[in-house]
C-alpha cells in the first residue's frame, strides 16, 4: 500500500505527458474570444514539442504562449497582430501555416505548377494518342511474337516472348 | 544463442551479395546455371534472416539481458506480448525485421513465379539481392542488433509506456510489409529496364506483388492512425507529421500504380509512366525510412536518430534511386508506346487519376522537405503544418474522387461521358439530397460539411450503381443476378469494395471533422454534463495496478435520456521503472459515433476532464479496411495466378471485361 | 512506307522527349544534396529571430532576498555583455555554470542573468552553492520576459554588443568549443569597434 502511495506521489509530481493541451483554467469566459483563441492556437507550433500546436501540447511553453494569446484577444488584438507579435520573437517557425512571402512562393505555387505541368504532359500524351487513334495497333501481339520466335527458331527461354501456357 | 544469429546475418549478406551479382552475369550470358542461382539464393536468404530473426525473438521473449538490444528496450516485468513486440520497437530490431520481409518478398517471388522467363526472374531477383546487401551491411556494420553486453544486465531499461499498445504492435510489421513489399515492384521495373522491354504480362506479373504490398500499406498506415487517435490524448488521426507524410507518400504513389499497372495489362501502354512508379514509390520507401532514423526533420514519430546512420542511409538511397533513376533516363525512351485511346475512355480516367495521385504526392513531398530546402539555401526556418496541406492537398483529390465512379464506368478505348453521367444520375441525386439535408440540419455553416458528405455519398452510390449494373440488379430476376455475381472476375467486385470503402473514409473523415462535440471543463464527483444529447455523469477517480503500472481510473456513466448507455473509463498510468506516465482516453465505439473521454489532473476539489463526441469516426479506419479487403479480394483473382493455365476460365473472363 | 514513317515519326517523340526521362534523376539530385545537408546541423535548434535587432524592453526585479538591482534593459549598452538564461531545475544549466564562471572571471566578460521560472529559495541555494558569477539578475518568474527574447528553452545565452543589439544566440548549454570559437572571437570584435 505504502509503495502504491509513493509511486503515485511520484506520478503526481512527474512531468510526464499525462494531459494534452488546453486547461479549463487558461479558457476565456466569452465563447466567441475563446473559439478565437482556439483557432489561433491550432495554428501555432509549440516549439519545445516535435511537431505539435500549442493547443495539443503540454509543454510548459505552450501554456504560456496560450496564455499570451488569450490576453491580447482579450485586450482587442487582432489574430495577424498576435501572430506578427510572436513571428518577431520566434521567427516564421512558430506559425504551422508558412507565410506566403517570396520564400516560400515556391511551396505555395508549388502544388499548382506540379498540376499545370502535370497537366499539360498528360495533355500532350493523350493529343498525341489521339493523332494515331484512327491507325491499327502497330505491334505485335503477343501470340504473333510467339508464333515469330518459333519461325526464327528462337530459343523461348532466352528471349523475352512468353509461351502460350503462361498467357492464360 | 544470439552468435547464431548474428553468424546467420552475416551469412545472409554474404548470400545476398551472391544472389546479387551472379544472376545478373548469368542473365546477360544466358547461363542457365547462374540464373538458376537466384531463387535459390534468395530462398537461402529468406531461412537465414528466420533464424537470424528467432534468434532475437527468443533472447526478448526469454529476457536474455546480456543481449544488449534486449537490455536497452525490454524489462522482466513487461507482459509477453510487448516483448514480442519490442523486438522491432527499436532502430536495430526494426531493421531485422525490414530485411526478414525483404527476403520474404523475394522468397516468394522465387516460389510462385515460376512461369516467368528465367532471365527476368533472375534479374529480379537479383536486385532484390543487392538491396539486401545495401541493408544487411548497414545492420552489420552501424546498427547490430546481435550484440552481446559485457558485463551482463541485471534487468533492462524498459519500452516506452507509449509503444506498449496492441496497435502499436501490429503497425511496423504492416508498414513494412508494405514499404519493403514495394521492392518487388522497383526490382521487376529494373529487372523490364535491364531487359529493354515492357509488354502486358509485365505487369500481369507485377500486379499481386504491388497488391500485396498496397494492402499492407494501406492497414499500416490505417493502424497508425487508429493509434495515434486513441493513444495520443486529444483525438487527431493525422497530423501530417514528416514522419506519417513519409508513409503516405509511397501509398500515394502505390496507388497510382496499382492503377496505372491495370491500363499496362489491358491496353499495352503507360509503359515508361508505370515503370517510373513502380521506381518512384520503393524510392518514396527508402527515403521514408532514411527520415525516421536520420534526424534530419523533427517529427513526433522518429527512432532516436543519428546523423552517422543517416549518412549510410542516405548512401544507400543515393545508390538505389540514383542508380534506377539513371538507368531509366537511358532505358526508357527506347521503350515503345503502345496502342492508343481516346482522352475520354477509361484509360483517359485512369491517366487523370495518375495525374492527380502524382501531384498529389509531389505536394505532401513539397510541404515536407521544403523547409528543408529553404534552411539549405540559406533562408528562414519555417514551419509547414496541417493548415498548409489541408489547403493545397484536400483541394487536389476533391476532383479525383469526383472522378471515382465515373472512370469506374467509361469504357475502354473510347467512353460515352454523357452516357456515364446519365447512368449514375442515381448517385448524383442521391449527393444532392445528402447535400441539402445537411444544409437544412446544419444551416449555412454546415456547407463544407455537407460538399465533404455529398462526394461520399457520390462515391458510394456511384460505385454500388455500376456494381448493379453489371450484375442487372433488379433488371432481371435476382437469381440470375446472383449468377453474374458468382461469374464476375474477382477485380471487378475488388474495384467497388475499394472504391467504396473510399467513400466511407471521406464519410468519417467529414463527420468527425465538421460534427465533432468538445467540453473541457473541471468536474467534481457526482456532476453531470451534458455532450452532444447524452448525459455525462462523473464518478469519481479510483487507485487500480496493472502488469507494470500503477494508475489513477476514472469512472463516467453515460445517459441519454435517463436510459443507460454506456460506462466509460480513462486512466492516466504512471510506469515506474520507465518513469514515464501515459494518459488512456477512455472511448466507447459504435457504428455512429465515438464518446472519448480523457482524464487530465486534479484541480482542487475535483479533475479536469475532456469529453469529445466523435461523429462516424470509425468509418476513417473501417472504410480503409473495407478497401483493403477490395485489394485482397483482387489479390484472390485466379487470373493472377500467373502460369496456371486456364482455357476454360477465358470465356467467363470475357464476359465481365472491366 | 508506313513503317518508315513510323519509325521517324516515333525518332522525334523521343529526341524532344529525352529532358523529361532525365528530370527524375535531377530532382532526386538536388533532393538528395538538400538531405545531404540536412544532415550536418542539428534540426531541433531554432535559429533566433532577433539577431541584429536591439534587446527587447523588459524590467526584471531582482531575486528575493538577493541584490536589490533586479535586471533591465538600461543594463544594456555601452559595451558588448551576455545574458544568460538559466534556471536551477535545469540540469545543462549546472554543466554549463563553470564555463559561465570562466568567462566572467577570467576573461573579464560582463555576464547578466535572467532567472527563468524559478522558485527564490531554489534559485539562491544554487547560487549560493555553485557561485554566482552574473553582474545583474533578473527574476522571471512568469517566463513572459523570457518569450520577449524568444527563449524557448534553458539555458540559452545571447551576445549583446555596445549599441544594445542582439548579435548572437546560443541555444543549449555553452561548450568549450562554442566560446572558443564563436563568443570569444566575437566579443574581441565587438570591443574594436
Amino acid at each position: 500500500m505504502r509503495t502504491l502511495l509513493v509511486l503515485l506521489l511520484l506520478f503526481l509530481l512527474s512531468a510526464g505527458p499525462a494531459i494534452a493541451g488546453v486547461k479549463p483554467e487558461e479558457m476565456l469566459d466569452d465563447p466567441v474570444l475563446e473559439a478565437r483563441a482556439r483557432a489561433l492556437g491550432q495554428q501555432l507550433r509549440c516549439l519545445v514539442c516535435q511537431n505539435q500546436s500549442i493547443d495539443d501540447s503540454d509543454a510548459p511553453l505552450a501554456a504560456d504562449l496560450r496564455r499570451i494569446v488569450r490576453e491580447q484577444l482579450v485586450a482587442g488584438k487582432s489574430e495577424e497582430e498576435i501572430k506578427a507579435y510572436l513571428v518577431a520573437r520566434y521567427g516564421d517557425f512558430i506559425l504551422l501555416e508558412p507565410p506566403v512571402k517570396p520564400a516560400t512562393w515556391g511551396l505555395w505555387v508549388g502544388p499548382f505548377l506540379l498540376l499545370g505541368l502535370g497537366g499539360v504532359l498528360a495533355f500532350i500524351y493523350l493529343r498525341r494518342s489521339r493523332r494515331g487513334a484512327t491507325t491499327e495497333d502497330s505491334e505485335l501481339s503477343e501470340e504473333e511474337r510467339s508464333r515469330l520466335a518459333a519461325l526464327l527458331g528462337e530459343d523461348p527461354d532466352g528471349a523475352h516472348v512468353p509461351t502460350s501456357s503462361s498467357s492464360p | 544463442m544470439i552468435e547464431y544469429g548474428h553468424f546467420a546475418l552475416a551469412l545472409a549478406l554474404a548470400t545476398a551479395l551472391v544472389q546479387g551479382v551472379v544472376p545478373l552475369w548469368g542473365a546477360a550470358r544466358r547461363d542457365r546455371a547462374a540464373m538458376a542461382l537466384a531463387p535459390q539464393a534468395a530462398v537461402a536468404q529468406f531461412l537465414l534472416l528466420t533464424f537470424a530473426f528467432a534468434t532475437l525473438i527468443h533472447a526478448h521473449l526469454t529476457d536474455d539481458f546480456s543481449v544488449r538490444n534486449v537490455f536497452e528496450n525490454s524489462h522482466s516485468t513487461k507482459p509477453l506480448i510487448y516483448k514480442f513486440a519490442g523486438v522491432w520497437g527499436n532502430h536495430e530490431g526494426s531493421l531485422v525485421l525490414w530485411v526478414w520481409i525483404l527476403a520474404l518478398f523475394g522468397a516468394g517471388v522465387a516460389v510462385f513465379a515460376r512461369e516467368l522467363p528465367a532471365t527476368f526472374t533472375a534479374r529480379v531477383l537479383a536486385i532484390q539481392g543487392l538491396i539486401g546487401v545495401g541493408f544487411l551491411s548497414f545492420m552489420l556494420f552501424t546498427s547490430n542488433a546481435f550484440e552481446r553486453l559485457d558485463p551482463p544486465a541485471a534487468d533492462g531499461r524498459g519500452l516506452n509506456p507509449i509503444l506498449q499498445d496492441p496497435g502499436l504492435a501490429m503497425h511496423p510489421p504492416m508498414l513494412y510489409l508494405g514499404y519493403v513489399g514495394f521492392s518487388t515492384a522497383y526490382s521487376f521495373a529494373m529487372a523490364a529496364l535491364i531487359e529493354g522491354r515492357v509488354d502486358p504480362s509485365w505487369a500481369r506479373w507485377l500486379r499481386p506483388w504491388v497488391l500485396a504490398a498496397w494492402i499492407a500499406l494501406t492497414l499500416g498506415i490505417a493502424l497508425g492512425s487508429w493509434w495515434a487517435y486513441y493513444e495520443l490524448g486529444w483525438g487527431g488521426w493525422w497530423f501530417w507529421d514528416p514522419v506519417e507524410n513519409a508513409s503516405f507518400m509511397p501509398w500515394l504513389a502505390g496507388t497510382a500504380l496499382l492503377h496505372s499497372a491495370i491500363v499496362l495489362e489491358k491496353r499495352n501502354t503507360l509503359k515508361n509512366w508505370t515503370i517510373l512508379l513502380a521506381i518512384l514509390t520503393f524510392a518514396l520507401s527508402l527515403l521514408g525510412t532514411f527520415l525516421v532514423r536520420s534526424g534530419v526533420l523533427t517529427s513526433v514519430h522518429a527512432f532516436a536518430s543519428d546523423p552517422a546512420r543517416g549518412i549510410y542511409i542516405l548512401a544507400l538511397l543515393t545508390v538505389a534511386v540514383g542508380g534506377s533513376l539513371l538507368l531509366y533516363a537511358w532505358r526508357a525512351p527506347q521503350m515503345q508506346s503502345g496502342p492508343v485511346f481516346a482522352p475520354i475512355s477509361r484509360e483517359g480516367a485512369l491517366v487523370f487519376n495518375n495525374l492527380l495521385l502524382a501531384v498529389a504526392c509531389g505536394t505532401v513531398f513539397l510541404g515536407t522537405l521544403y523547409p528543408l530546402g529553404l534552411e539549405a539555401l540559406g533562408g528562414p526556418k519555417i514551419s509547414v503544418g496541417p493548415p498548409y496541406f489541408d489547403r493545397t492537398f484536400v483541394p487536389l483529390m476533391i476532383p479525383l474522387l469526383i472522378a471515382v465512379p465515373i472512370g469506374a464506368m467509361l469504357a475502354w478505348k473510347r467512353g460515352d461521358l454523357p452516357g456515364v453521367l446519365a447512368r449514375l444520375k442515381l448517385a448524383l441525386a442521391a449527393a444532392a439530397a445528402t447535400l441539402a439535408l445537411t444544409l437544412a440540419l446544419g444551416g449555412a455553416r454546415a456547407l463544407l460539411a455537407g460538399f465533404g458528405f455529398a462526394l461520399a455519398i457520390w462515391i458510394v452510390v456511384g460505385s454500388l450503381v455500376e456494381y448493379a449494373e453489371r450484375i442487372a440488379f433488379l433488371r432481371v430476376p435476382l437469381i440470375r443476378s446472383w449468377q453474374r455475381l458468382r461469374g464476375l472476375p474477382r477485380a471487378a467486385t475488388a474495384m467497388t469494395l475499394a472504391h467504396v470503402g473510399l467513400g466511407l473514409m471521406v464519410l468519417g473523415m467529414t463527420a468527425s471533422s465538421a460534427g465533432r462535440v468538445e467540453r473541457i471543463l473541471v468536474m467534481r464527483p457526482g456532476e453531470t454534463v451534458a455532450l452532444a444529447g447524452y448525459e455525462v455523469r462523473f464518478d469519481g477517480v479510483r487507485k487500480v495496478r496493472g502488469p507494470n503500472y500503477v494508475a489513477e481510473r476514472a469512472d463516467f456513466t453515460v445517459t441519454r435520456e435517463e436510459r443507460p448507455v454506456t460506462v466509460i473509463h480513462s486512466e492516466r498510468r504512471f510506469f515506474p521503472v520507465e518513469q514515464r506516465a501515459t494518459t488512456e482516453a477512455g472511448i466507447a465505439t459504435n457504428l455512429l459515433r465515438d464518446l472519448y473521454f480523457v482524464l487530465g489532473e486534479r484541480s482542487g476539489d475535483g479533475w479536469t476532464v475532456r469529453l469529445y463526441y466523435n461523429p462516424l469516426v470509425v468509418w476513417i479506419w473501417g472504410g480503409a479496411v473495407v478497401m483493403a479487403l477490395g485489394g485482397l479480394v483482387s489479390l484472390t483473382d485466379r487470373r493472377l495466378r500467373v502460369g496456371v493455365p486456364r482455357p476454360a476460365a477465358r470465356g467467363v473472363a470475357l464476359e465481365g471485361a472491366d | 512506307m508506313a513503317a518508315e514513317r513510323e519509325e521517324l515519326q516515333s525518332h522525334e517523340r523521343r529526341r524532344g522527349a529525352v529532358w523529361l526521362y532525365l528530370l527524375p534523376i535531377a530532382i532526386f539530385a538536388v533532393v538528395a544534396l538538400a538531405l545531404a545537408w540536412g544532415l550536418s546541423r542539428d534540426a531541433s535548434v531554432l535559429p533566433s529571430a532577433l539577431l541584429d535587432k536591439p534587446a527587447p524592453e523588459f524590467e526584471l526585479p531582482p531575486i528575493p532576498g538577493r541584490d536589490d538591482h533586479g535586471f533591465s534593459r538600461r543594463d544594456l549598452g555601452g559595451r558588448p555583455m551576455l545574458v544568460n538564461v538559466w534556471a536551477s531545475w535545469c540540469v545543462p544549466c549546472r554543466a554549463e555554470h563553470p564555463l559561465v564562471t570562466r568567462l566572467a572571471k577570467e576573461e573579464g566578460v560582463t555576464v547578466h542573468g535572467i532567472n527563468y521560472k524559478d522558485a527564490p529559495e531554489d534559485a539562491r541555494a544554487w547560487l549560493d552553492r555553485l557561485g554566482d558569477p552574473y553582474t545583474y539578475i533578473g527574476s522571471d518568474r512568469d517566463g513572459r520576459v523570457a518569450i520577449e527574447w524568444g527563449v524557448y528553452g534553458v539555458p540559452e545565452t545571447f551576445v549583446v554588443d555596445a549599441r544594445g543589439v542582439i548579435v548572437f544566440k546560443q541555444v543549449g548549454q555553452l561548450t568549450p568549443r562554442v566560446i572558443e570559437e564563436k563568443i570569444l572571437p566575437l566579443l574581441r570584435e565587438l570591443e574594436r569597434r
